[in-house]
């Protein structure tokens, strides 16, 4: 549907639904479930400038509408994602967002250099994974050093720069302004609440890592408010997701002023989420004659 | 497109309290299942979002059924949820996944199946498509289940840790006091008797693969929720972890570390 193309720091998007970093891999595992043609972009899982081994297990537990995940970034490295994934993303009609992760701004800037020669549409920089001891999110809950990393990355990434923010911060408007100060060409929010889970018959933490990221409906609202709050504190196009798992949950977040959405944790529940949420969102223009996505973005 | 499948409840029985025996109708699963491979079943609580991770115990392409043993592993859970689930109910699941039991290796040799606990109900379809001779080693806590099923295919060994039937003590230990022989050894039980086990195999040099069990949450593997530490970096890890949902659940014990 022509109507629903949206675009985020010039790069055209055929529709606002994308997959959230680290719910969908590189897309390899989802494509016999769903159609990566159908979706705006598909979001990697983040790629530092070597392999990750990640955190012991167990990595993840249900929680009441949510889960937790202490994944701690477990990736190949971006040599061989930029040998299999790039090529593999490349064969569908969909645009490709690097989400990047590093342990310091020196990581960071060298896999962002990395992808300046590969042919992938926008950078997704991770400055709020709870789950790593160092970088990740010690980036993303102090303002200058957002500031610093942005204008670091912006000033070698050959693509537009969406800088990932946590909502584990006081005041996300003062994040949002601090990455826009930086250069920043996009913002997308929120990563993962920080939280925990105790089994009480074991009398052990759930996750090995103590603590994990809660994600899922449990977190939509608390998402919503905050997407709602940096779209109307910068002049930037915001990336908004947290706990959408349907058309109606993905609307919401563009009526809070997100230019697209994307799916995480419930691409976990159902594997073809992703395309019922473009088929949904389809439906309700339709039927409430929207002829462009964009009438509806950030009326509130 | 592969994606969840709506099937229908056919039978539901207790065999032990909290071990319940679910079969449902799935032409495509049945048609598609090897013995080793787990489907992911959802509950209807839409507060619980993950498909609980099932082995199977049964498959019947000629039916077009399943069959589920599983474990109700709590007040609240969606296993005690499934458990009350009765003939006609329609309910969601996803699957095949995984990779199964290697058949083709066993095949014509003698294999030895060792269960524990609610790790045997994998074993009960092994046995069944074996083709040549097989002993099935089966640890109980206490009280028995599936047992009884395994003898058309199988000379059945039996331990319980209590002494109550069959050999008291577990499965390894059974194995080291009957000096029991085999060519081949597929195994799904408890991390400590997956240890020991490997541990005898290796002395007795006989190939050995492990069903493995872990918190997943996609089941497809993308989330890199339920991996295992692995002597040798994969292919597509790049470090030394597999994803047991995709890569497993059955790994060659030799190359895992348990």
């Amino acid at each position: 549907m022509k109507g629903m193309c949206v675009n985020i720091a010039g790069v055209e998007l055929k529709n606002p639904v994308m997959t959230a970093s680290g719910t969908f891999g590189s897309g390899q595992e989802f494509c016999d479930y769903t159609d990566l043609n159908r979706l705006g972009a598909v979001v990697t899982k983040g790629v530092a400038n070597v392999p990750w081994e990640g955190n012991p297990t167990p990595r993840v537990c249900e929680t009441a509408s949510g889960m937790l995940n202490a994944i701690g970034l477990q990736n190949p490295g971006i040599d061989v994602f930029c040998e299999r994934d790039i090529p593999f993303l490349k064969q569908f009609d969909t645009r490709i967002i690097v989400n990047v992760c590093g342990r310091s701004e020196q990581d960071y800037c060298e896999v962002v250099e990395r992808l300046s020669g590969t042919d992938v549409d926008l950078l997704e920089i991770n400055v709020s994974c709870p789950n790593v001891k160092e970088g990740g999110i010690a980036f993303g809950q102090d303002p200058k050093a957002l500031e610093h990393i942005t204008r670091e990355v912006r000033r070698l990434a050959k693509q537009p720069v969406i800088m990932k923010l946590s909502p584990n911060v006081t005041d996300i408007t003062e994040m949002a302004k601090a990455a826009e100060a930086g250069g920043a060409d996009a913002l997308s929010l929120i990563n993962t609440l920080t939280g925990m889970k105790i089994d009480i018959y074991r009398r052990r933490f759930a996750l090995a890592n103590k603590t994990g990221g809660l994600s899922g409906p449990a977190i939509k609202p608390v998402a919503l408010r905050m997407v709602y709050q940096a779209a109307h504190a910068v002049s930037l196009p915001v990336i908004g997701m947290g706990g959408i798992a349907s058309a109606e949950d993905a609307i919401e977040f563009l009526m809070a002023g997100a230019s697209a959405v994307s799916v995480g944790t419930a691409n976990f529940a159902d594997p073809a989420v992703t395309m019922k949420i473009v088929d949904g969102i389809e439906t309700f223009m339709r039927a409430q004659n929207i002829r462009d996505i964009r009438e509806i973005t950030g009326i509130l | 497109m592969k994606k969840k499948e709506q099937c229908e409840v056919l039978r539901q029985e207790e065999l032990l309290p909290g071990i319940m025996s679910l079969t449902i109708r799935s032409g495509s699963i049945a048609d598609n299942a090897r013995p080793g491979q787990f489907i992911l079943v959802y509950s209807k609580d839409h507060a619980k979002l993950l498909g609980r991770p099932i082995s199977l115990c049964g498959i019947d392409p000629e039916a077009g059924t399943v069959r589920l043993v599983y474990r109700v592993t709590g007040a609240g859970t969606g296993t005690e949820e499934f458990s009350a689930w009765k003939p006609g109910d329609q309910v969601l699941v996803l699957g095949p996944l995984g990779n199964g039991f290697p058949l083709e290796e066993a095949s014509g040799r003698h294999l030895l199946l060792v269960g524990g606990g609610i790790g045997i109900p994998p074993l009960l379809e092994t046995a069944r498509q074996h083709v040549g001779p097989c002993t099935a080693v089966l640890g109980y806590r206490d009280s028995l289940f599936l047992q009884e099923e395994f003898d058309p295919y199988a000379s059945v060994l039996v331990s319980t840790e209590d002494g109550s039937e069959g050999f008291h003590g577990n499965t390894v230990e059974l194995l080291r006091a009957m000096d029991i022989q085999a060519d081949i050894v597929f195994a799904c039980g408890p991390i400590p008797m997956l240890k020991a086990l490997s541990a005898w195999a290796q002395e007795k040099q006989i190939p050995c693969w492990l069903s493995l069990e872990e918190r997943m949450a996609c089941g497809i593997g993308a989330c890199l929720g339920c991996v295992c530490r692995t002597k040798e970096t994969d292919s597509h890890s790049h470090v030394k972890n597999a994803r047991i949902c995709k890569d497993g659940p059955v790994f060659r014990s030799t190359e895992v570390e348990l």
